[in-house]
């Protein structure tokens, strides 16, 4: 029964190793620290037990000297690993050059993935060994959080907000997804599996699937919701009758800083057009009328996902 | 070691006058008490009732988790029972388990008081308790609730299934038994001490109450806010925490850990009070270090309450903030260890009896230590992130909770017993028990590290099969730990009734309380001691009360 059972997890990210270098390093530092207590304990119990003739007990008031020691070390101790284990997550926080963009929509009880081509799966997620992967998440009802075990990594997906985590697979194989912020309940059932494939491989694997690209689907959902009859799609476009446009335009927007009516300033980024979506009101673009109204509860986070997308996509002619 | 099991014979055997047990026995007499050693025992009645609830919660959860499959019960009672756990143990046992109990019994003998200063708001706190526990009873049997203790919003304000809304207003009553009585603590320690007796004579069981009571009153009014909001978003639908209502889901946990993790130094300051008192009666000497071990108690209560963003390092807090609450996580660190090297220091050249609250004690410090230090790769952000809502989470705060607290809570009661009961407990099965329970709960919870570090998420009823087998053993250990309690509990009835009388002092232990015959008069002192020695004088105390016959030689 106890052959072949792991007691370790699979460690198949960039940051596995080095996280579990001071995962290890910590568990040496309690048993040791441990052990001597446990030891120290016994060793005194067992020579001052009391006995018939044993002496009786030694009034001791305290020790400075001991006192400054034992506050001392464990506050050495303790700084070093914080030392370590900051320097570690700030290392880990940036994300490397070109990561493969993927987008993660959790709702009760699944997770639903989309690839740059518009590939989607539920409760799988496929990806490249060797490139960097960007997951881009939100959820559509409560908190959850995605969790992949093997590569050491787990972030919060809430509801109203995008959430990003990334990793770079060092290992092909199949790994456990779960979800680790209790959400209802089939919570346990919230899970799936990660596969890291192969370039060439993933490769093959998305062309199989026919799935409409993203900004495709974007660009059908800004034509379907009349988003065009107020926000230009293309540079100098006017409104009907040469009238200027009532919104800004779109053209180039995404990564740009917007001016606000009031003088703040404004990143636009994925977050920030969702929430124009759904909040027009909150941050008004200087030079333009507060007059759109709300899209919530008519897009899904999906569609804000593409939309963004579409948006993206729209450069200025000249590259720049 | 060398017992004798002797009853003081009374002094120019005159009769004892009698004791608050025997001062008025109907059941008006009890439940119209003002005095705090009768609320002490309507506590003692009550909370135990609801560990037991508890634990039958867990002992079905763990039956559910000997199998990889749901088998036992389906998903949402699974969901139920862990909530259900959470919220009983934590608010209802470990919360008022020693204050409650022990101090309420404990703090006005120690300190040469009558009772506590205000006797009638003591009562009222106890009629709080009761109310809000019948109310999360009542939640639990008319649709239950399955949200985690946690309440986490917007589950708990909008998705959840149940009576939420009846167990958030439960909590919010409870709120204010706890403080209440940490406002009747920290007045009566203020002003009702025996003359002489000067804030650095006190016992370290009195500054841990002190330090718990201000923990009390600063950090329970921020939680019983919280839930109340939860409450008022979740029925009359005001945006708080709610993104699709306008609120921010993240404020919530702001909110609820400003309160809870404080929460954990109230329900483990006191038990490191009774560690102090038993470790040094048993040692027959005085505590080393007695300011340094003082002073950790407020240092732990001050810095307790800057910690709390360690709870949020995967929600997507700046790293900047998650920085800040590391750093001061690790500070915490060093006054719980300051503890364990002074007590382990107590230890050295004193005359050890290894008696059952002197083993609770001993697995005190041990068991602690585990929860602490494992506690560090909690604190520490990269490593938080993989072991985050795990069961290496789990593992850690039940050693810390039960390894810790219960052990704590356990040691104190088998040492104040003979004074609350004028009756010992046996001793044989005591430590019977207490090995028991400490090979039980280390195969409960050691495995459960394991289980986190791979990756096993907290409050999953159905699980991979890769874990079945360190689950089992799990299990397995919880079942020997149960056992532990039951035959606590059967011996303990025993005890009241057949369990051999004792005289005042039958550990030789100083401090007031132990002046005064087993069990106390209702007024407790005769006449109010006036007091000029030392805490824990057992340099002193070891020559007057030498010649008294007792249970420890």
């Amino acid at each position: 029964m106890w052959k072949n059972i792991p007691l370790l997890p699979e460690s198949a990210s960039t940051i596995a190793g080095e996280y579990d270098l001071l995962w290890w390093f910590l568990v040496g530092l309690t048993v040791v620290f441990t052990a001597l207590i446990f030891v120290g304990v016994l060793v005194l119990i067992s020579v001052y037990r009391k006995t018939k003739d044993s002496p009786p007990a030694t009034q001791i008031e305290g020790s400075i000297l001991l006192e400054l020691v034992w506050t001392g070390i464990p506050l050495v101790i303790v700084i070093g690993i914080f030392a370590w284990g900051t320097a570690l997550y700030m290392r880990h926080s940036k994300v490397p050059e070109n990561p493969v963009e993927m987008y993660i929509t959790g709702k009760q009880w699944m997770w639903k993935g989309q690839h740059p081509n518009g590939t989607r799966e539920i409760n799988n997620l496929h990806v490249p060994v060797g490139r960097p992967i960007r997951l881009t998440m939100t959820s559509e009802d409560v908190i959850h959080s995605y969790y992949l075990p093997a590569m050491r990594v787990k972030r919060d997906v809430v509801p109203g907000r995008y959430s990003q985590l990334w990793f770079e697979p060092t290992k092909v194989g199949e790994y456990h997804i779960f979800c680790a912020e209790y959400c209802g309940t089939k919570h346990s059932q919230m899970v799936g599996r990660i596969t890291v494939m192969e370039q060439d491989e993933y490769e093959r694997w998305l062309s199989g699937s026919t799935g409409e690209a993203p900004e495709v689907a974007g660009k059908n959902l800004f034509e379907s919701m009349r988003c065009a009859s107020c926000h230009p799609v293309e540079d100098g476009q006017t409104m009907i009758g040469g009238a200027p446009a009532r919104g800004p335009s779109m053209v180039g927007l995404h990564g740009r800083e917007e001016e606000l009516k009031g003088g703040a300033k404004v990143l636009v980024d994925d977050a920030y057009i969702r929430e124009s979506i759904l909040n027009p009101m909150a941050k008004i673009v200087a030079g333009y009328e507060p007059v759109m109204p709300t899209y919530a509860g008519q897009l899904g986070e999906e569609q804000i996902i593409q939309l963004a997308l579409y948006i993206k996509s729209l450069k200025k002619k000249d590259g720049n | 070691m060398a017992t004798t099991h002797a009853v003081a014979p009374a002094a120019n055997g005159e009769k004892e006058p009698k004791s608050f047990w025997s001062d008025g026995y109907g059941w008006k007499s009890w439940l119209l008490t003002v005095d705090h050693k009768r609320i002490a025992i309507l506590y003692l009645v009550s909370v135990v009732a609801f560990f037991i609830i508890g634990a039958t919660f867990a002992a079905l959860m763990r039956l559910e988790l000997a199998t990889p499959k749901g088998d036992v019960v389906d998903s949402e009672t699974y969901n139920k029972l862990f909530t259900m756990h959470g919220v009983v143990m934590i608010f209802f046992f470990l919360v008022p388990s020693i204050p409650a109990i022990l101090g309420n019994f404990l703090v006005p003998l120690m300190i040469g008081a009558r009772d506590l200063a205000f006797p009638k708001i003591n009562l009222l706190s106890w009629y709080i308790y009761v109310v809000g526990g019948a109310l999360t009873l009542l939640a639990a049997v008319t649709g239950g609730i399955d949200t985690g203790w946690t309440f986490y919003t917007p589950y708990s304000s909008t998705y959840a299934n149940g009576q939420v809304a009846l167990a958030a207003i439960a909590v919010f009553i409870t709120g204010f038994s706890s403080i209440l009585t940490g406002l009747n603590f920290l007045v009566t320690i203020h002003k009702m001490r025996a003359p002489g007796l000067t804030w650095f004579r006190l016992p370290l069981f009195i500054w841990a109450q002190y330090a718990t009571s201000l923990i009390m009153i600063l950090g329970t009014p921020v939680i019983a806010t919280t839930v109340f909001l939860v409450a008022l978003e979740r029925v009359f639908r005001i945006g708080i925490f709610d993104p699709a209502l306008g609120g921010d889901p993240v404020l919530f946990q702001h909110l609820f850990w400003f309160y809870s993790h404080p929460a954990v130094y109230i329900m483990i300051l006191p038990g490191m009070g009774v560690i102090s008192d038993v470790i040094a009666c048993f040692s027959r000497k005085r505590v080393f270090g007695y300011s340094f071990v003082a002073f950790s108690s407020m240092a732990i209560a001050v810095l307790g309450f800057m910690v709390w963003g360690h709870h949020m390092y995967t929600t997507g807090q700046s790293a900047y903030a998650s920085m800040v609450f590391s750093v001061l996580t690790m500070l915490v660190a060093v006054p719980s260890a300051v503890k364990v090297f002074n007590w382990m220091a107590t230890l050295y050249k004193g005359e050890i009896h290894l008696t059952t609250p002197m083993l609770y004690a001993l697995g005190f410090i041990g068991l602690f230590t585990i929860g602490g230090l494992t506690g560090l790769f909690l604190g520490i952000m990269s490593i938080d992130i993989h072991v985050h809502d795990t069961y290496f989470v789990v593992a850690h705060f039940h050693y810390v909770m039960v390894g810790g607290m219960v052990m704590a809570f356990l040691s104190g009661i088998h040492f104040w017993w003979p004074k609350m009961f004028g009756r010992m407990y046996p001793e044989w099965w005591g430590r019977f028990a207490a090995i028991n329970i400490f090979v039980g709960f280390n195969l409960t919870f050691l495995p459960q590290f394991v289980l986190g570090f791979m990756g096993m998420p907290r409050r999953y009823h159905y699980y991979p099969e890769e874990f079945a087998q360190l689950n089992l053993l799990s299990s397995a250990g919880a079942a020997l730990m149960g056992a532990g309690y039951l035959i606590i509990f059967v011996y303990m009835l025993w005890s009241v009734k057949f369990g051999l009388k004792v005289g005042a002092n039958p550990w030789k232990a100083t401090g007031l309380e132990w002046k005064i015959q087993s069990p106390p008069t209702t007024h407790n002192f005769e006449s109010i001691p006036v007091v000029d020695e030392e805490a824990y004088d057992y340099g002193r105390g070891h020559a007057k009360h030498g010649k008294e016959a007792s249970v420890v030689r």
